[in-house]
């Protein structure tokens, strides 16, 4: 199945559109934080962007440590599906996570990719993209 | 969050506490601009001086900011060191995103912290840190420094001065994020008389969505206007500085301290175009903004022997590049990259630090001041002496510089050269383009290119009927009040068409402030001038340098009479507009 990688971190100018679409279309918030990607600079704003963002681990360790079935794997190619009806907000999830890409409010309510791919049009550069896994970033455009 | 009130965060650097205020006047005010000048209104002291530690530093977002694109710009309010008079100074970057989600309408900082600090504050928290060892510090070490001082990487915004802000230059910027900037007239200084030299905004709340579908259906219109058409195309292709070449070929781009308006020989070298084909590194952007207009180029610097090279990361703009590039009398981009670089490096606005060493070099040519003033030499298109001068700018190291620091037209009187001080209200921006915009610059709220459409309306024939113009440049403000109080980008307002606004308003459920939105827009920007007028300012006084009418521009001639007589009626426009009585329509 589809995955969402951020493909093209290289073009990404920081705008953060694609942390607003998440939060605002997959969560309903108004946020450029409680989203399943979020921007970064790689160590300030001179050395560009950085996405921290789900990576599909398979298995996802995240769904190993989730004590309530919230978190499950999904069908395949890794990733988590979410049922926050099952939430217990203890943040083992976050803990869990290798590469830092799940957070918490301040409600404790965890953020993370679903890889639903909706926030993939709002980028600029077209640095996002729903992939099957091992093909991301293998169409090269060739620039005007 | 969405409300009516304002939310604000009053800092007190004296006695290192803060509180949170609510004011009521959101349909009057709306914010940004409106909120900033309601806020001196009520904590600033008009008949005080600039850096009296009660004076507050103010800095505002609006009812739009975050929940729309390209609304992400945030206004600095503050009394101005370089005319001691209330001013505005805008800049992107991450700091209005940051200052939504630290759940803040504004942040008003007064008082003087004891020693050199650094104020952190969120939706969560607020810290005051001592740091004397950031005193002295350029602008590029205490970003590094910050980086790892304080918390929220990510989602915050660094406000950051260099030596200029701390010696007190009169044209010292606020850094924002390194690329952006709150450049001109000189925020920078006031930051500096407080010992504050940082501002972090951690913006680490979230906030339920508005209700309803409206919300969704005007976001996508307003982002599908700007993503898919091609309004906003030119602002991340060749950026602000396709524009260098096309005012040199209307011969209205200053060079060599504004004595010639063309330089056919040399304007290949600094075009939109160089820049973009052999500079342009990368593009960036404020967050909230998909257009990306920020434009890095690059510069490559052989520091030593056998092939020892750094490289740095340098912002470019039209503004910049005119007054590092032509008006330096530079042909060679990377030379004036150099120069950019060297002026961030001192947190100086780089209009004013560029202008002012024009003048000096003329003032050198003539006579009026030697090398025992200027400590190196300076002549145009030759930038080692530049790049010196800059640091003794930012360092104010002996009375020439300190007086330079003050302003152009403040060295001018004293060494006798105001006749070619290139000085429209404050250092001009790159605009030799007629009698509209040099009287418009003048006078204007924020002396600024981007406080009427002067520019343009002199690139095409137009009645030299000063009633019209002076009544066009006021609708105009009225009409940018509105945007600069919601807060959005100026490059935006062909997007932003008050219907949008309205439409846009009234979707977050503030249909109040739309229902008032030109109200509001006339009566912020009288308020803004009553300010201006109770610290000081007087239109009638305001002069036009020499140098300005002996420009020519493709039209010909200045038609100095005409000048002349737009200059007092526009003048005498502002004092109606900063009148008393006037605020009864408040």
């Amino acid at each position: 199945m589809k995955t969402f990688f951020a493909a093209r971190m290289e073009r990404c100018i920081g705008c953060q559109s694609c942390s607003l679409a998440c939060a605002r279309l997959v969560h309903k918030r108004l946020s450029w934080y409680t989203a399943g990607i979020r921007i970064g600079s790689s160590g300030g704003i001179s050395t560009g962007f950085e996405a921290r963002v789900c990576l599909a681990c398979d298995p996802p360790p995240c769904a190993a440590a989730c004590p309530t079935g919230a978190l499950t794997p999904r069908k395949s190619d890794g990733g988590i599906k979410q049922d926050r009806k099952l939430c217990i907000r203890c943040g083992k999830c976050v803990a869990a996570c290798p590469v830092n890409a799940i957070v918490q409010d301040e409600l404790n309510n965890p953020y993370m990719c679903i890889h639903c791919g909706r926030c993939v049009s709002f980028c600029p550069h077209d640095c996002l993209e729903m992939a099957e896994k091992g093909k991301a970033n293998s169409v090269h455009e060739e620039a005007e | 969050m969405i409300r009516q009130d304002f939310r604000i965060l009053l800092v007190d650097l004296s006695v290192r506490k803060a509180h949170i205020v609510d004011l009521p006047g959101r349909e009057t005010y709306i914010g940004g601009s409106g909120l900033a000048a309601m806020l001196f209104e009520k904590y600033g002291d008009p008949a005080g001086n600039w850096n009296d530690p009660g004076q507050p530093l103010i800095f505002t977002i609006g009812p739009l900011t975050g929940y729309f694109p390209l609304m992400s710009k945030t206004v600095c309010g503050f009394l101005s060191p370089y005319h001691g008079q209330y001013a505005e100074s805008h800049a992107g970057g991450r700091s209005a995103l940051a200052l939504r989600f630290a759940d803040l309408d504004a942040l008003v900082i007064t008082g003087k912290a004891s020693g050199p600090c650094v104020l952190s504050v969120g939706s969560r928290h607020m810290e005051i840190k001592d740091a004397p060892f950031l005193w002295g510090k350029d602008v590029f070490t205490t970003g590094k420094m910050l980086r790892h001082m304080l918390p929220g990487s990510g989602t915050r915004s660094i406000l950051r001065i260099g030596p200029a802000g701390e010696n007190g230059c009169a044209y010292a910027c606020i850094n924002v994020d390194t690329y952006r900037h709150f450049g001109r007239l000189g925020a920078g200084a006031v930051m500096g008389g407080k010992n504050l030299k940082a501002i972090a905004i951690v913006g680490d709340a979230s906030f339920p969505l508005p209700e309803g579908k409206e919300y969704a259906k005007c976001f996508h219109e307003i982002y599908d206007q700007i993503t898919e058409t091609s309004m906003m195309s030119k602002y991340h292709d060749l950026g602000t500085a396709g524009n260098v070449a096309a005012l040199d070929a209307l011969k209205s781009l200053p060079w060599r301290n504004l004595q010639a308006t063309s330089d056919p020989e040399r304007i290949d070298g600094i075009s939109g175009e160089k820049f973009a084909k052999d500079m342009l590194l990368r593009n960036t952007a404020c967050s909230g903004c998909p257009v990306g207009c920020i434009h890095i180029g690059y510069l490559r610097e052989k520091f030593m022997a056998d092939n020892r090279y750094l490289y740095k990361q340098v912002a470019y703009d039209y503004e910049p590049i005119f007054a590092l590039g032509s008006m330096l009398g530079f042909g060679d981009g990377f030379k004036v990259l150099g120069l950019m670089d060297a002026v961030e490096r001192e947190g100086l606005d780089c209009m004013s630090g560029g202008v002012a060493l024009a003048w000096a070099t003329e003032a050198l040519e003539k006579g009026l001041i030697t090398e025992a003033e200027t400590l190196t030499p300076l002549s145009f298109g030759e930038p080692e002496g530049y790049k010196v001068a800059i640091g003794h700018l930012g360092a104010a190291t002996n009375e020439f510089y300190r007086l330079l620091a003050q302003g152009t037209l403040v060295a001018a009187k004293h060494y006798h050269g105001e006749d070619f001080a290139c000085v429209l209200g404050q250092e001009m921006a790159g605009y030799a383009t007629g009698e509209t915009f040099f009287v418009s610059e003048t006078l204007s709220f924020r002396h600024s290119h981007l406080d009427s459409s002067a520019y343009s309306a002199d690139q095409k024939k137009q009645d030299q009927d000063a009633g019209k113009i002076v009544a066009g440049f006021v609708k105009d403000e009225a009409s940018r009040c509105i945007l600069t109080s919601a807060v959005g980008c100026l490059f935006g307002r062909g997007v932003y068409t008050e219907e949008r606004l309205k439409d846009a308003l009234a979707s977050l459920g503030l249909q109040n402030v739309a229902d008032n939105l030109l109200a509001a827009g006339e009566a912020i920007q009288k308020l803004r001038w009553r300010l201006r007028m109770r610290t000081g300012c007087d239109p009638m006084a305001a002069k036009i340098p020499k140098r300005y009418s002996e420009v020519v521009t493709w039209k010909g001639p200045i038609d100095t009479a005409y000048m002349e007589e737009l200059r007092q009626a526009y003048a005498t426009r502002l004092l109606e507009l900063g009148r008393e009585e006037e605020a009864a329509g408040l």
